[in-house]
């Protein structure tokens, strides 16, 4: 058929498909499921950290982790606006995300402790998501791949807040720096987990890498996220823990230790130690502002009658 | 659940003096004023523009579905509107 001729060849050619294009069904769901996961991790990301702004340190920790946090929800917002360009309703991915029906990063169910992971937050959950992100600057569909580049340009300052983060926290008392490496050890393997599952177990990744909407496989980018963490702990002074984390000459990557990828299912498939919070949360958040949506909503409608 | 769903902008943003406003992106407002607001908080947080436009989506008129098709023929054929159509021998300076 022409259509879908015409689709296969903008797409192999490197060329953006765009909102009024004809694609076929599979590639729109395809990203609908993948944007809106994507926005839902945004929104749900902002709860870890959004749990230490209360509690900074400082008048400058605060005001960074408040921009950081501000950041991730102009992210999600972006994400959804790509969606809705798919046909998505804006008002059903809220419903989706807060009855469950789609899923955000496992990463985002693990609980922030200390003020430590604020900085391995930074460091190691958006140095992950950088990793992911970068490639997604050249996805197939133009206002994703737009709205990518909008997110790495915000991300770089992510990293680098919670890097500096740490080093001041390494250079302070000897319990300072254990606070660091615990929140080290904890969020390590969740965060090479963010890559998903192995390539062999990944189910979707053929089809997407031939509609370039994924350029790299989730151990490629892992390996990647690896390498270039490895030279930061030891600048950092912290050990990742993984005993079998070694340089390999012969293959020029660093090869680590094994996944337990059992924790991985059981936190996509609901059972992780914040799951259930982070969703209730959310849909407070969104009941509570029912009255404001439905507020503004009467004040335009009335400034509209008057008008006429 | 209830869902006040308030209607959706295109938000454009002229990056600085001298260029064009520029789509950005789009987000859903209750009325033009907040469109407004909303824009700012969300494309321009780090002095990304000197110039926000909103408009309605469902204001804009746009070309058919395919974004090269028919409509953008008349210009296709008319090459002789670009300054590559013109062959000038190489030793002709600033030209
Ligand atoms: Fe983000
Ligand atoms: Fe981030």
């Amino acid at each position: 058929m022409d259509l879908e001729r015409e689709f296969e060849r903008v797409v192999a050619a490197e060329h953006r498909v765009e909102p009024r294009d004809w694609m076929p069904d599979g590639y729109r769901k395809t990203l609908v499921r993948q944007i809106a996961q994507h926005a839902h991790s945004e929104i749900i990301g902002m709860q870890p950290e959004g749990n230490w702004i209360g509690r900074a340190p400082s008048l400058r920790r605060k005001a960074i982790l408040l921009a950081k946090v501000q950041d991730e929800a102009g992210h999600g917002l972006y994400l959804y606006a790509a969606a809705e360009t798919l046909g998505a309703d804006r008002a059903e991915l809220t419903r989706n995300l807060v009855e469950g029906r789609q899923k955000y990063s496992s990463i985002f169910n693990y609980p922030t402790l200390t003020f430590a992971d604020v900085g391995v937050i930074g460091w190691l959950v958006d140095g992950a998501a950088i990793c992911n992100q970068v490639p997604l600057c050249r996805t197939s569909y133009g206002p994703y791949a737009r709205a990518m580049i909008r997110v790495c340009k915000e991300e770089s300052f992510h990293q680098r807040q919670g890097y500096e983060l740490l080093m001041t926290m390494m250079r302070g008392t000897p319990a300072q720096r254990e606070m660091v490496q615990d929140a080290v050890d904890r969020w390590w393997w969740p965060s090479l987990m963010m890559f998903g599952p192995p390539d062999a177990e990944s189910a979707n990744t053929e089809q997407s890498m031939r509609w370039r909407i994924k350029r790299h496989t989730n151990d490629e980018l892992r390996q990647r996220f690896v390498d270039m963490t490895v030279p930061q702990a030891e600048r950092l002074g912290v050990t990742l823990p993984d005993p079998a984390l070694a340089w390999n000459a012969e293959r020029g990557h660093h090869d680590f230790g094994e996944i337990d990828w059992a924790e991985f299912w059981r936190v996509v498939k609901g059972d992780g130690p914040c799951n259930a919070e982070r969703v209730a949360h959310r849909r407070q958040a969104h009941e509570d502002g029912a009255w404001v949506r439905e507020a503004a909503a009467a004040y335009a409608a009335k400034k509209r009658e008057r008008a006429v | 659940m209830t869902d006040a769903s308030w209607p959706l902008y295109e938000v454009f943003v002229r990056g600085k003096r001298g260029l064009n406003h520029v789509h950005v992106g789009s987000l859903h407002a209750p009325d033009d004023e907040m469109a407004l607001r909303n824009a700012r908080d969300l494309y321009t947080r780090r002095n990304e523009g000197v110039s926000i436009w909103v408009v309605r989506a469902d204001a804009i008129t746009a070309s058919s579905p395919d974004e090269k098709d028919p409509f953008f023929a008349p210009s296709g054929d008319k090459v002789y509107r670009h300054p590559t159509f013109y062959a000038i021998p190489d030793d002709v300076p600033h030209l």
